[in-house]
C-alpha cells in the first residue's frame, strides 16, 4: 500500500511539473494560447499536492513550507513586492505602464513645491489632531456614562456602535444628504457647510467623530471593567470623590487603553479616504495665493487623484511614499513610546 | 440611595438623548427613503405621507442597472464569503507554523508580516495594478476585473494582520497537548486540523469579524480591481456609480443607500455581542 500511495505521489508530481514546464514555455515564446493559465495553475496545484502526500522522511518540513506557502505567496505579491518597486517607481518617471528614465528626486521636489499637496498637507495634519482629540474626548465620557449600572445600558453601547459598522462610502452619502438638505432646512435660509472650505472640513470632522467613537468607547469600556471593584471601593471609604477617583486611579489605571485609542484614531484620521471621497470629494476649491487647490482633499484623497484622474502616476506614487513614511515613523514613536511607559509601571 | 437614583435618572435621559443623536441620520434614511423626490425638498425631516412609496423607491433602485442591488450584493457576499474562508484557513496554518517552528526564519517570517502592518494601502495599490497586469498578460490568468484578484489580494492584505492575532493565541496553547497527539501515531497535518485548528474558534472568530468588516465596506481597493463600471460591482461600488447617475435625486439615493445598509445591521441584530467583542479584542492585541 505504501508503495503504490509513494508511486502516486511521483506521477502526480512528474505530471505537475511537465505541466508546469508546458505553460512556462508557452509564456517564454508569447503563445496567447488559452490553455497556460489552466496548465499553470492545475500543475502547480498537482505537484505540491504529491509532494505534500509523498511518504518521506523530511514529511515535517515539507508540511511547514506548504502551510506557509499560500499566505507567502498572497503576501509577496500584493504587499511586499508592490512595496519595493512603489519605492523603485517614485524615482522614475513611470506612467502607470512602464518608465523611460530615472528623475532621481525630481518627483520629490515637484511634490514639495506643488501648493495643494502642501495645502493637503497641512489641512490632514490639522483634522487628524483635532479629529483624534473629539473622538477620544466623547469615546471616554460615553464610556464613563456606560459604566455606571444603568439599566439598557447595553441598547445604548449598541446604538453607540452602530455607525461604525457601516462603511464610509455609505455614510458619507447620508451626511452630504444631511449638510445640503436637512440641516438648511432645519436652520432656514442658511447655506450648507459643505460650500466653505474651513466648515466643509469641520463637516467630515463631526461625521467622522460620529462613526468612530462608538468603536473608541467599546476599547475604553472594556479598559474601564478591568479596574478592580475593590479598589475602587476602597478610594470611595477614603472619602475620594468620584472625579478624584477618575482622574487619580481609573485614567492612571487604564493608560494602556489610552494608548492603544489615540494610536488607533491617529492612524486612522490620518488615513481618513472614504467619508472625504463621499462628502465634499475635494469642493469646494480655495484660491490659495495665485492658485486655486481643492479645498478639502486629505492626503489619501490627494494621492488618489493625482494618479487615477490627473494621470500623474509617479508623483501619486511619490507622495504615497512620503505618506508611508509619516505612518511608519508615528507607530514607531507609539510602540517605543509605549515599551517605555510600560517599564516605568 | 436616593441621590443615587435620580442620578441614574438623569443619566438615562442624557443617554437616550444621545442615542436618538447618533441614530437620526439613520432615521432621515428611513423616512426619506419613503418620499419622492419633491416630498424630501419640501419637508426632509417628517413622515412620510405616502406608506407605499418606499416599496416603489427599492423597486425603482433595485431594478436601475447602474445599482442591480441583487448582483451587488451577491458580488459582495461571494467576495467576502471566500476571502473569509481562505484567509482563516491560510493563515491559521501559517500563524501555527510560525508559533511552533523557533527558529532564524520562523522569526523573521513573522518579524516581516508584523512591520507590513504599518503599510498603507495607498503605497502599493497603484504598483499593484501594474503587477497584476504584468501577470494578467504574462500567464493569461484574469487578476484585474475579477473575482480572483480581488480575493488573492485581500489574502495578502488581510494576511499580516491575522496572523498577528492568531500567532499570540497558538502561543498559548500548551504544546503538551500536540506532543500526546503525535505519540498516538496522529500526522502533523492531523494534528493542525484536528486539534490546534478546533482550538482556535474564539481568535478565529475576532479574524473572521474584523476582515469581514472591513472588506464588506471597503470601497479602494475594489475600485481599482473592479472600475467603478466593470462587470463585476461590489455594494460600495454599486452606490457610488448610482450616485454618480442620479446626482441630486435623493429619494432614490438614500433608498439606495438603506439597502445597502440593512445586511450589515441585520447581521449586527443577530451576532451583536460576537461583533463587538471581535472588534474590540482585535484591537486591544
Amino acid at each position: 500500500v505504501k508503495s503504490a500511495k509513494k508511486n502516486i505521489c511521483l506521477a502526480s508530481i512528474a505530471v505537475g511539473i511537465a505541466a508546469v514546464v508546458y505553460a512556462i514555455i508557452l509564456i517564454m515564446n508569447k503563445s496567447e494560447s488559452s490553455l497556460r493559465s489552466p496548465l499553470l495553475i492545475i500543475g502547480f496545484l498537482l505537484s505540491i499536492l504529491g509532494i505534500f502526500k509523498l511518504p518521506c522522511k523530511k514529511h515535517k518540513s515539507i508540511m511547514n513550507v506548504v502551510f506557509l506557502f499560500p499566505l507567502l505567496f498572497t503576501f509577496a505579491v500584493t504587499v511586499i513586492i508592490p512595496f519595493i518597486i512603489g519605492i523603485f517607481y517614485s524615482f522614475t518617471n513611470w506612467d502607470g505602464i512602464g518608465f523611460t528614465k530615472f528623475v532621481g528626486l525630481q518627483n520629490y521636489i515637484t511634490m514639495f513645491s506643488s501648493p495643494d499637496y502642501l495645502y493637503s498637507f497641512v489641512i490632514t495634519f490639522i483634522f487628524t489632531v483635532v479629529n483624534m482629540i473629539s473622538v477620544n474626548v466623547v469615546a471616554f465620557s460615553l464610556a464613563l456614562i456606560g459604566t455606571s449600572n444603568l439599566r439598557g445600558r447595553n441598547f445604548y453601547r449598541a446604538a453607540y456602535f452602530i455607525p461604525n459598522l457601516i462603511g464610509g462610502i455609505v455614510l458619507g452619502y447620508v451626511w452630504q444628504f444631511i449638510f445640503n438638505k436637512v440641516f438648511t432646512s432645519i436652520f432656514a435660509g442658511s447655506v450648507s457647510m459643505l460650500t466653505d472650505p474651513n466648515l466643509a472640513i469641520a463637516a467630515i470632522l463631526i461625521v467622522s467623530t460620529w462613526q468612530y467613537a462608538g468603536y473608541i468607547m467599546m476599547i475604553y469600556l472594556t479598559g474601564l471593567q478591568g479596574v478592580p471593584r475593590d479598589v475602587i471601593e476602597a478610594s470611595n471609604v477614603d472619602g475620594a470623590t468620584s472625579l478624584k477617583t477618575l482622574f487619580k486611579i481609573k485614567i492612571p489605571m487604564i493608560a494602556n487603553t489610552f494608548t492603544v485609542c489615540i494610536f488607533l484614531t491617529l492612524v486612522n484620521s490620518f488615513k481618513q479616504f472614504d467619508l472625504n471621497l463621499a462628502i465634499t470629494n475635494g469642493a469646494p476649491s480655495r484660491l490659495l495665493g495665485d492658485s486655486v487647490v481643492q479645498g478639502t482633499s486629505f492626503l489619501a484623497l490627494n494621492i488618489f487623484n493625482t494618479a487615477i484622474s490627473k494621470n500623474q502616476y509617479a508623483l501619486g506614487q511619490t507622495k504615497a511614499v512620503v505618506f508611508f513614511i509619516i505612518l511608519a515613523v508615528v507607530s514607531l514613536a507609539q510602540v517605543t513610546i509605549n515599551k517605555r511607559k510600560e517599564v516605568e509601571l | 440611595m436616593k441621590a443615587e437614583k435620580s442620578r441614574n435618572f438623569a443619566l438615562e435621559i442624557v443617554c437616550i438623548l444621545l442615542v436618538f443623536l447618533f441614530l437620526f441620520p439613520f432615521f432621515l434614511v428611513l423616512v426619506n427613503a419613503g418620499k419622492e423626490s419633491a416630498g424630501i425638498i419640501i419637508d426632509p425631516i417628517g413622515l412620510p405621507n405616502n406608506l407605499t412609496q418606499i416599496f416603489t423607491n427599492m423597486g425603482n433602485v433595485i431594478n436601475s442597472s447602474n445599482f442591480s442591488y441583487w448582483a451587488s450584493f451577491a458580488n459582495s457576499a461571494f467576495i467576502t464569503v471566500v476571502t473569509l474562508t481562505l484567509l482563516v484557513v491560510f493563515s491559521s496554518m501559517a500563524a501555527w507554523v510560525l508559533a511552533r517552528n523557533k527558529k532564524r526564519w520562523s522569526s523573521i517570517i513573522f518579524l516581516i508580516f508584523v512591520a507590513a502592518m504599518v503599510i498603507p494601502f495607498q503605497v502599493v495599490m497603484l504598483p499593484i495594478l501594474s503587477t497584476f497586469r504584468n501577470i494578467s498578460t504574462m500567464t493569461g490568468i484574469q487578476m484585474l476585473q475579477s473575482y480572483g484578484g480581488v480575493i488573492f489580494a485581500y489574502l495578502g492584505f488581510g494576511g499580516s494582520m491575522s496572523v498577528f492575532i492568531l500567532h499570540g493565541f497558538i502561543k498559548g496553547i500548551p504544546y503538551e497537548l500536540e506532543e500526546a497527539a503525535c505519540i498516538d501515531g496522529c500526522s502533523p497535518e492531523g494534528i493542525f486540523f484536528r486539534i490546534i485548528f478546533p482550538l482556535l474558534k474564539p481568535v478565529e472568530v475576532t479574524v473572521l469579524i474584523l476582515n469581514g468588516i472591513w472588506i464588506w465596506n471597503d470601497y479602494l481597493l475594489p475600485s481599482l480591481m473592479l472600475g467603478l463600471n466593470g462587470k463585476i460591482k461590489t455594494l460600495p461600488i454599486a452606490i457610488t456609480s448610482f450616485v454618480g447617475s442620479y446626482v441630486k435625486q435623493w429619494d432614490l439615493i438614500l433608498t439606495a443607500a438603506l439597502l445597502a445598509m440593512l445586511p450589515v445591521i441585520i447581521l449586527f441584530l443577530f451576532a451583536q455581542k460576537q461583533i463587538i467583542h471581535g472588534m474590540v479584542e482585535g484591537a486591544i492585541k
